[in-house]
């Protein structure tokens, strides 16, 4: 019982790891930006929530509402002004800036809320649990999953039902004669990273209440959201879901057998599941 | 005035000088069709008047307005629309949904619909599901085509639609031309198959080297002279 326990533990932590992918897995489908600064955006939505919370005394859940939309301009504007700049035939320049940018994100965030480890005050429900047969689960963890199902099941409803999700696969297969069609492709990448920085805001909404954080926590979550992206394969949200399930109960099983293995477990699933597939569990057939 | 016209066009690709000083005009209803050896700049013009290049303000006027500097999205919102070179058709798109971006920077009713273009194109409804590019080399060309009309244009740009098809399927295409003509737009037909070209059209530029070298109503034009304008006088 002990191991159906923790399995299922380590599959709803995998529903926070996808929330940490989804957005960046958006991001590098659309436009093929690999934003090194996405762990460090989520930390950032994490303080914009607490400041909320602490500036107006509201519930962690309402606070994020609130930064819901300052998220979506931030990502609209750190798009339109500055990574569409850089976007073009060579990688290195995009990621050269999105490395600057966690870089200035994590020295800011320093300053102005010193590297003091914070939390999210989620009052009963941290603690609050559910009896399922015979097994104790955590409110939290289980909002987690649920949320991350829905984030995935919404980006796949906006990609392959809306015209918005038709603009965003025809720029992604060839931005000139998505010009064409009228689509600006500028534009559609704003929306993209705006989009995705609400994504941003829910991961860091559940990571804000699930565990301490600081300023320099966002490389660490990079690179779970990583990992979850290449074992589900590029593209495919799902994959990315399951991906985000074989770290998280790589790492609560390691963590089961010895509390030093966690973190090692985990990326040790992913470079087993890379040697076997190495284009991800579920590789888009284009590409 | 024309619809349509462009005023000494010059393009470039880098230090590349394509065209020198291009001068034509469409009118309302009309079609006009380029021809040219390969190389002559026939799809350089395409791609300034669609706006995939972008010139000199005035050198290129829609409806009396300047729209030389505006992007592809602008121009094609005023109601120019193109049938790219090589189809371009989206992988990721199925047919429908192909035809269907089609509409994104310009919604207005008219002739063209979903509907009438099933009508136009059989064959793509049976094919609607299936990705764009799973499609015959001439299915592709009639989805390119069908989305390009889909946002009703005044202008329909058709860069060489008979490219790399076999004959009887350049007929099943060309077959469409009088129809997409009588709902009302106006056509430049960009065509190597001169033949084709003279049928469907009213009058003719023939390009070399990024000059027109020629031009005439198709009926008074020659063999002769085509012959010249095509491949330079000398070779006459």
């Amino acid at each position: 019982m002990i191991w159906i326990d923790t399995i299922i533990q380590g599959v709803l932590l995998g529903g926070l790891y996808a929330l940490f992918a989804a957005g960046l897995s958006l991001v590098f489908g659309i436009m093929r930006l690999v934003n090194l600064a996405h762990g460090d955006l989520i930390v950032f939505a994490a303080y914009l929530i607490l400041l909320l919370v602490s500036l107006l005394g509201l519930s962690p859940f309402l606070a994020a509402i609130l930064a819901a939309p300052i998220m979506f301009g931030v990502g609209w504007a750190l798009q339109r002004h500055v990574l569409n700049r850089v976007l073009g035939p060579d990688i290195l320049p995009p990621l050269l800036v999105t490395f600057g940018l966690s870089v200035v994100l994590q020295n800011a965030l320093l300053e102005g809320f010193s590297a003091d480890s914070q939390r999210l005050p989620a009052g009963e429900i941290a603690t609050a649990s559910v009896q399922m047969g015979g097994l104790n689960l955590g409110v939290l963890p289980l909002l987690t999953f649920a949320s991350a199902i829905l984030v995935i099941v919404g980006l796949n409803q906006l990609f392959y039902r809306t015209e918005l999700g038709r603009a965003f696969r025809a720029t992604s297969d060839d931005a000139v004669t998505a010009g064409l069609m009228g689509i600006r492709p500028e534009r559609i990448f704003a929306t993209a990273t705006a989009i995705a920085m609400l994504v941003v805001t829910l991961a860091a909404l559940y990571l804000g209440m699930r565990a301490n954080f600081d300023p320099n926590i966002g490389p660490a979550r990079l690179i779970y959201a990583f990992e979850a992206v290449i074992i589900g394969g590029l593209g495919s949200l799902w994959g990315t879901l399951v991906g985000g399930i074989i770290i998280g109960v790589a790492q609560t099983v390691g963590a089961a057998i010895n509390p030093e293995w966690q973190i090692l477990a985990g990326h040790l699933a992913f470079l087993i599941v890379l040697l076997i597939k190495p284009r991800g569990l579920f590789p888009r057939a284009v590409d | 005035m024309s619809l349509l016209q462009t005023h000494s066009l010059t393009a470039h690709y880098g230090d590349f000088q394509a065209l020198f000083g291009v001068d034509v005009h469409l009118d309302e209803g009309e079609t006009v069709a380029i021809i040219g050896a390969n190389g002559a700049g026939k799809s350089t013009l395409m791609r300034s008047i669609s706006g995939v290049l972008t010139n000199g303000t005035d050198q290129v006027r829609f409806d009396g307005q300047p729209i030389g500097d505006l992007g592809a999205d602008e121009i094609m919102a005023r109601g120019v629309a193109m049938v790219p070179e090589g189809r371009r058709l989206f992988p990721s798109l199925s047919v429908e949904e192909n035809l269907l971006i089609g509409t994104y920077g310009r919604k207005v009713s008219g002739h063209w619909s979903l509907q009438t273009i099933y009508d136009l194109f059989p064959i793509l409804k049976e094919r609607r599901n299936h990705p764009g590019t799973a499609l015959s080399g001439g299915q592709q060309q009639m989805v390119a085509i069908g989305r390009a009309l889909m946002s009703n244009p005044r202008v329909l740009l058709c860069d060489e639609i008979s490219l790399g098809l076999a004959p009887v399927v350049i007929k099943d295409i060309y077959d469409a031309v009088p129809r997409i003509q009588e709902a009302g737009a106006s056509l430049i037909v960009v065509e190597q198959d001169i033949g084709q070209a003279m049928k469907v059209s009213d009058r003719v530029y023939c390009m070399i080297e990024g000059r027109v070298t020629l031009e005439g109503t198709a009926d008074t034009l020659s063999r002769e002279a085509i012959h010249d304008a095509y491949f330079g006088g000398a070779a006459a």
